[in-house]
């Protein structure tokens, strides 16, 4: 009895059982977010990858990084999200129907950028984590923003802007006309 | 049988290290005292609201009507789970325990003493910030998933309330990280050994604490869960234990928060002497007396009035107390 569950609680069994439940997160939560016809639950399905992929942060030795994962992507994007879609119509009470024309469109989009991070992920040289050394701190990170990667640090900030701005545009084109969605007032 | 447990222990020992023997009784010791903190604390509220508004309070059941909380706990525990037949069934199951998990972890972090923390992590704030997000997507999937109107609005509300205080929460607790130059909590509590930060960032403790009480849902910011005006918010339709989860999530959340202020402003666990857990848990519950002093005091703020002073008045105070920290102290080193 003895030896049995001291080869099951091996270090890298452990290791590989968590991993396994990242990815099981990873792609079951996008999954969820694909094929459920209900909205929201797309969002939650959302909601589950993006922890899966603050798992896979961790794994990569980035506990900040991964912390950002789920303060930024879950703790306000996925509730941007929600917000959204209970502030429009109610969606969620009325499944819209699919039409085919856009599911091959979207189908063939996200294939071709399967295809393309497939190549780039196939063709570039990865260091291993533990040979690339796990010092990703909060410091280190900031410096390498500011220095090696400041013209992408520059482009992220603008592509900020602009969508503020056009939400504010949005905003205000929609602000004159008192019920843009067409539907009843209530 | 005896010997499997042995086994696996050993096995987990040998896995770990000695880190197993702090996470295990860690966890037990996290899992026991938010029970106890919940049971002190609603007995505490209901004991300062009624002093407040010149009553007794509970006074029944034990001394003092200390026991009263755990014969309310008895009474929830019996209840019926009531699922209504609208709802979504699985989001409606799953709410109250995605509340109630996150409020665990930020135990892992939580500096209670010099050597008394579970972890000593270099991103703990930010751990305790991320779970603390997480509460809110949950509090929405029930609010949703109820099928309710009063449970949607009182979800919709918590959510625009949420992401307008976490703004101001962050900031001010940012000007307290540039100052002590990390994130992990006992390395800002070692940086306070002088002096403590809420004499150096008043301006950010009064932030925080603002913030704070808006995150927990408490008045004079308990819009989500209005009783009079959304019958119970989010958790209408929630019953028995369901409820319970909630309720113990939210004042569990109330001595995260607190802790959170004592670590960042007021010196966490030392004191003038005897340096030790005893300072902190006084601190923290000397806060939570008032935030519930507060929420006996001041009326609920309309909704408009809330968002402006998140938006109009705090986020910038927030954002210009940040910007002049940094400045002084670049000037300075």
């Amino acid at each position: 009895m003895s030896p049995a569950i001291a080869q099951y609680i091996r270090p890298e069994v452990v290791a590989y059982a968590a991993f396994g439940f990242t990815l099981v997160l990873v792609f079951g939560g996008a999954l969820l977010a694909v094929l459920p016809k209900n909205i929201i639950h797309n969002v939650f399905g959302l909601a589950t990858s993006l922890v899966g992929v603050a798992g896979l942060f961790i794994f990569l030795g980035s506990e900040f990084l991964a912390m950002m994962e789920i303060l930024i992507y879950i703790g306000a994007i996925c509730i941007a999200i929600v917000f959204a879609i209970m502030l429009s119509q109610p969606m969620h009470l009325q499944i819209p129907k699919r039409y085919r024309p856009k599911l091959i469109f979207s189908f063939v989009v996200a294939t071709s950028l399967f295809i393309s991070f497939h190549g780039i992920v196939t063709r570039t040289e990865w260091e291993p984590a533990l040979v690339r050394g796990g010092d990703w701190e909060v410091a280190r990170l900031g410096r390498l923003l500011l220095t090696r990667y400041e013209l992408l640090f520059e482009l992220v900030s603008l592509v900020l802007l602009v969508a503020i701005m056009g939400s504010i545009i949005t905003a205000a084109a929609l602000g004159g006309d008192k019920n843009p969605t067409g539907d009843e007032e209530t | 049988m005896l010997n499997i447990f042995s086994e696996a222990w050993q096995a987990l020992l040998n896995f770990f290290g000695p880190l197993a023997l702090v996470l295990v009784v860690g966890l037990v010791v996290a899992l026991t005292y938010v029970q106890i903190n919940a049971l002190f604390l609603v007995w505490l509220e209901r004991k300062v609201a009624g002093h407040i508004q010149l009553r007794i309070g509970p006074k029944e059941v034990g001394p003092f009507g200390v026991l009263q909380t755990i014969v309310d706990g008895v009474k929830l525990l019996s209840k019926e789970l009531i699922t209504p037949r609208p709802a979504s069934w699985l989001l409606f199951v799953l709410s109250p325990i995605l509340v109630f998990m996150p409020v665990l972890v930020p135990f892992v972090v939580l500096p209670f003493g010099e050597n008394l923390q579970i972890r000593d992590l270099n991103v703990g704030l930010m751990l305790i910030f991320a779970f603390a997000g997480l509460n809110v997507l949950a509090i929405l999937m029930g609010g949703w998933a109820s099928n309710n109107k009063y449970a949607l609005l009182g979800a919709v509300r918590s959510v625009a309330q949420n992401v307008a205080y976490e703004i101001p929460l962050l900031l001010s607790a940012m000007s307290v990280v540039i100052m002590a130059n990390s994130l992990s909590l006992r390395a800002i509590v070692e940086a306070q050994q002088g002096l403590w930060f809420v004499f150096v960032q008043p301006v950010a403790a009064v932030l925080y604490l603002v913030g704070a009480t808006a995150e927990t849902n408490r008045a004079p910011f308990d819009i989500p869960e209005a009783e009079s005006e959304l019958v119970a918010g989010f958790h209408t339709e929630y019953s028995g234990m369901r409820f319970g989860l909630f309720f113990l999530a939210e004042y569990t959340n109330m001595f995260i928060v607190a802790s959170v202020a004592t670590t960042l402003f007021f010196g966490g666990w030392r004191g003038p002497i005897a340096d030790g857990p005893w300072w902190f848990l006084a601190k923290v519950y000397l806060l939570i007396f008032g935030v519930i002093w507060v929420r006996w005091t001041f009326p609920r703020l309309r909704f408009d009035q809330l968002m402006n002073l998140a938006w109009k008045y705090l986020i910038p105070i927030a954002l210009v107390n940040l910007l002049a920290t940094a400045l002084i102290l670049k000037l300075v080193r």
